[in-house]
């Protein structure tokens, strides 16, 4: 069937040119971790609940559990693995492990994705506007406090 | 930090390093169980059955084995026969066909979302569509959800062949699995002579631990019969027994290798689809086969926390002494028997020191997901009803709720209704760290427009456990030690264990490797749950650094050419006893090992019969919309008891998540069961756990008082901050409104009801 045949998807990951075949269906999320081969992005409800998958499209959070890989045909797509650079952690990474702000860490790559994505329009917001932010990454360890803390403490280093 | 006793000044313990673990967890990294990549992997699917309670009459698998991209299809007729089989699968003796019902259901379905059978296909959404092709023939029953239904006269029956054991009388024909009972004293005649009696009965709903990480497990079943197996555990070795029980091989047959986990809480120490991936590996030709479940069916199939009803009735004498308790807790096991009735009763007048208690157990059976341990399980219950009543009791003293429990506090020697006698513990240090904390000393502050604001406060007990636990150490000849252990690291743990080997040997904890090892080169370690594993594989960690002492004083006295028994050792410096000049750095010593007889390594084990019991108490305000019945927390202080605290900054984590689980259970999480037994919230939009949003900091305050059964004193942690919560917003809800909470969670609709100004 026609439906079935693949689709070619040409992108940009991490600042790095991809090409990959992915079937129609295919998510974003399915196609990082099982195509591309990043699995830093994770897995957690499937139905853009949870946050753990949050991946960021053209500068725009998102929940790749929710995007088709074809949707992401000449955009650019940046994931947790391209955080760090060649100078090292970026601050939120810094701040992550200095904050005690990860216990099982499943969670740690969505909720440092959408912090960037925060900070990177807004440098200084307030305890509230972060809380805000994040509702829509699920922590079930924490409790939220050192994550916040975390987020707080990179803000003033970046 | 409270420091109860004079504890030595420590340079490693006490403090808060960047974990082992943490550049692999902020850069992605780390490989989690549904991670795992395999040459020629294929993807596995399960049928689950949309039924409560049926009968299976037959499956028919011929569509989905003709599809294309399809490699194997199995039922529970492809497992050995467990026909009046018991063994041990981790959490004691059981009937394993139960088990392995749980896991691929034979002939009946005992609950909504059960595996029925699986299929291995190409790719994960093949297989998905495969397995839907399976067609199975049910004869659906009555269904029966709660513990008041499934205990009433007529009620479905869901084990036929089920012997309750009813206070040591066999009953047939019962939902009621067990009734226990244990008593001290005599607390029929102590309630007649009791000044004020307070009795209460409190309901509540079944909940999720909630992990992020849904159950994952890949398998490869090769050649020569061997099974790998991947996933996400909280114990490798118990996953090998299980799946060994389950398939009636040799342990040897069977390697695990446990991959980072994202979130256990309980709930992943039991097994749910590693012999399914292991059947199909087989079946499909020795290819690996990798399965993941889906969020819906983690909440529907997997093992939540037990709902039911518990009564707590307290009498006091004038002076407001407990004098009697009586309590009956009636806990839901969910479709195969196991409620976590023993702890509960453990735990429900644990803070109390009551002469006279007789307190009852009930282990019923319903039409729900098997429940297995969350958290301090069958604690957070008992607690929200035996704190509430003492809230009240304290009220109609009118004393101080901290005073009142003071007064009333178990301590050492204090006999519990278990017939347990309790060690050192902290439960009155606990309560006067509350008594001195700003939280408890501030006033209340005003609320904002439209709504009421209220304090309570509550008290938890867990007791943690022992076990076994084995650490392996081996010297680097740059002086780094490499550390093995076989303790799923869920939170630190590989941080807080080297801390202490690290103490041990006078060298920092940046010179350990860490490593959680799989089933075949990792010591054998029981599961990570019952908040032992820092307190036992640490246990362990002590043993193997003294025990590398030991070797490495040898390597001295090669070195030096003089008797081993004039090698000393102290504060990361081995010496000569009787020639000052001879003196030798741990670090400059590791370099010389090659020279002084290769490579130096060690081994730690310890079997401990029990942990170091812990207590916790919380405070907490509430705001309440008294339009829309919606609370918040205002404010929340966390103190506990956590013996010495090892790794202070992970310490405080567990109490902040603890809490906020506790927090979630109080004010909106539960299963919503519909009428056809099924759960109507199976997702995380509407089960709904607590977001950065809904809290605020969660204060917290680490009392130590050294448990003395252990070499720094360690305690255990996890469980005890999930026990208080909900019984703390309740009597905070008290406090803001004037009435009280008998059934949680406390969600707007309820909340509205109590105030009379919405129907039920």
């Amino acid at each position: 069937m026609a439906t079935n045949e693949k689709i070619h998807i040409k992108t940009t990951i991490n600042g790095n040119p991809e090409e990959f075949l992915a079937d129609p269906h295919v998510s974003l999320l399915d196609a990082l971790r099982e195509i591309v081969g990043l699995t830093g992005s994770k897995e957690g409800c499937l139905d853009g609940n949870c946050g753990a998958c949050t991946v960021s499209v053209n500068g725009r959070i998102v929940d790749s559990c929710l995007v088709l890989a074809a949707e992401v045909d000449g955009q650019n797509v940046d994931t947790v693995e391209g955080m760090a650079s060649a100078d090292g952690l970026h601050p939120l990474q810094q701040a992550f492990l200095e904050e005690a702000a990860l216990q099982c860490g499943i969670c740690t790559p969505g909720f440092l994705v959408s912090a960037k994505g925060l900070l990177d329009n807004e440098p200084d917001p307030s305890e509230e506007r972060i809380r805000h932010w994040l509702a829509g990454n699920l922590c079930r360890c924490t409790g939220y406090n050192n994550i916040i803390k975390a987020v707080q403490k990179a803000a003033k280093n970046l | 930090m409270v420091n109860v006793s004079d504890s030595k000044s420590y340079k490693v313990v006490g403090t808060d390093p960047i974990r082992h673990d943490g550049y692999d967890k902020v850069t992605g990294r780390a490989i989690y169980g549904a991670d795992v990549k395999l040459p020629g992997l294929i993807w596995g699917s399960v049928l689950r059955s949309p039924h409560a309670h049926a009968v299976i009459k037959s499956i028919d698998t011929s569509s989905a084995e003709k599809m294309d991209g399809v490699f194997a299809v199995m039922t529970a007729k492809d497992f050995p026969s467990k026909d009046n089989k018991f063994g041990d699968i981790g959490e004691g003796t059981e009937n394993l066909k139960w088990a392995q019902d749980n896991i691929l259901a034979s002939d009946k379905i005992q609950y909504k979302g059960q595996a029925v059978a699986a299929v291995a296909a190409r790719d994960r959404n093949t297989a998905d569509e495969a397995a839907s092709k399976i067609k199975v023939v049910y004869e659906v029953l009555e269904s029966v959800t709660n513990v008041e239904d499934a205990t009433k006269k007529d009620a479905p029956i869901l084990f036929k062949d089920l012997n309750g054991n009813h206070l040591g009388k066999k009953v047939k024909n019962t939902n009621v699995a067990e009734i226990t009972r244990n008593g001290i004293g005599d607390p029929d005649k102590a309630f007649k002579e009791a000044e004020n009696i307070v009795e209460r009965t409190f309901t509540l709903q079944m909940v999720h631990q909630g992990y992020i990480e849904p159950h994952n497990a890949t398998a490869h079943w090769d050649e020569e019969g061997r099974i790998r197996i991947w996933t996400s555990t909280q114990g490798a070795f118990d996953v090998r027994g299980a799946v060994t029980e389950i398939l009636e091989m040799d342990v040897s047959r069977v390697k695990v290798t446990p991959l980072e986990i994202g979130g256990g809480f309980g709930g992943k120490i039991p097994i749910y689809l590693e012999p399914i991936a292991s059947i199909l590996s087989k079946k499909s030709g020795f290819r690996p086969v990798k399965l993941v479940m889906e969020r819906t069916n983690i909440f529907q199939a997997s093992g939540p926390a037990p709902g039911g009803t518990i009564s707590v009735k307290m009498g006091t004498d004038k002076n407001g002494k407990i004098i009697a308790g009586e309590s009956v807790i009636k806990l839901e096991a969910g479709g195969y028997p196991g409620a976590a009735i023993g702890a509960a009763v453990q735990c429900v007048f644990a803070p109390y020191d009551i002469p006279n208690a007789r307190i009852d157990g009930y282990d019923v059976v319903v039409n729900k997901p098997r429940s297995f341990a969350y958290r301090a399980p069958g604690s957070p219950q008992a607690a929200f009803a035996a704190e509430t009543v003492a809230d009240e009791l304290a009220k109609i003293h009118g004393m101080d709720p901290i005073e009142f429990r003071l007064l009333n506090a178990a301590k050492e020697g204090t006999r519990r209704a278990d017939g347990v006698i309790f060690p050192k513990v902290g439960n009155i240090e606990v309560l006067e760290a509350a008594k001195a904390s700003d939280h408890w000393k501030a006033p209340l502050g005003t609320p904002p427009k439209g709504r009421v604001r209220g304090r309570g406060l509550a008290s938890g007990y867990w007791f943690n456990i022992g076990m076994k636990s084995t650490v392996n150490l081996q010297v680097n000849s740059d002086g780094t030690v490499a550390l093995i252990e076989g303790s799923t690291d869920i939170g630190g743990t590989r941080t807080s264990i080297s801390m202490q080997a690290a103490e041990i040997l006078g060298i920092g904890v940046e010179n350990f490797r860490p490593v959680v090892g799989d089933t075949e080169t990792a010591g054998y370690a029981d599961v990570t749950g019952g908040s032992r594993t820092t307190y036992a594989t640490g246990y362990a960690a002590v043993k193997a650094a003294e025990n590398l002492i030991t070797v490495l004083k040898d390597r001295c006295a090669i070195l030096w050419s003089i008797d081993e028994k004039d090698v000393d050792f102290n504060d990361g410096t081995f010496f000569a006893t009787k020639d000052p000049e001879l003196k030798i750095s741990f670090k400059e010593l590791a370099k010389k090992i090659e020279d002084t007889g290769g490579p130096a390594a060690s081994s730690g084990s310890v079997d401990l019969e029990s942990g170091g019991g812990a207590f916790g108490t919380h405070i907490v305000d509430v705001d309440v919309d008294l339009e829309t019945g919606k609370t918040d927390v205002a404010r929340y202080t966390a103190i506990q008891d956590a013996g010495t605290a090892i790794y202070p900054a992970y310490v405080k984590g567990q109490i902040a998540g603890g809490a906020v689980q506790g927090i979630g259970w109080a004010l909106n999480e539960e299963y919503y069961m519909s009428d056809d037994g099924s759960m109507a919230n199976t997702s995380y939009l509407d089960y709904r756990i607590p977001t950065s949003l809904d809290l605020p900091t969660i204060e917290t305050i680490i009392v130590e008082v050294p448990n003395p059964g252990h070499p720094f004193g360690v305690r255990g942690v996890g469980e005890v901050p999930i026990c208080p919560p909900i019984a703390a917003i309740g009597n905070a809800l008290h406090d803001a409104v004037g009435k009280r909470f008998y059934d949680a969670p406390m969600k707007p609709g309820r909340i509205l009801n109590v105030l009379g100004k919405i129907e039920k």
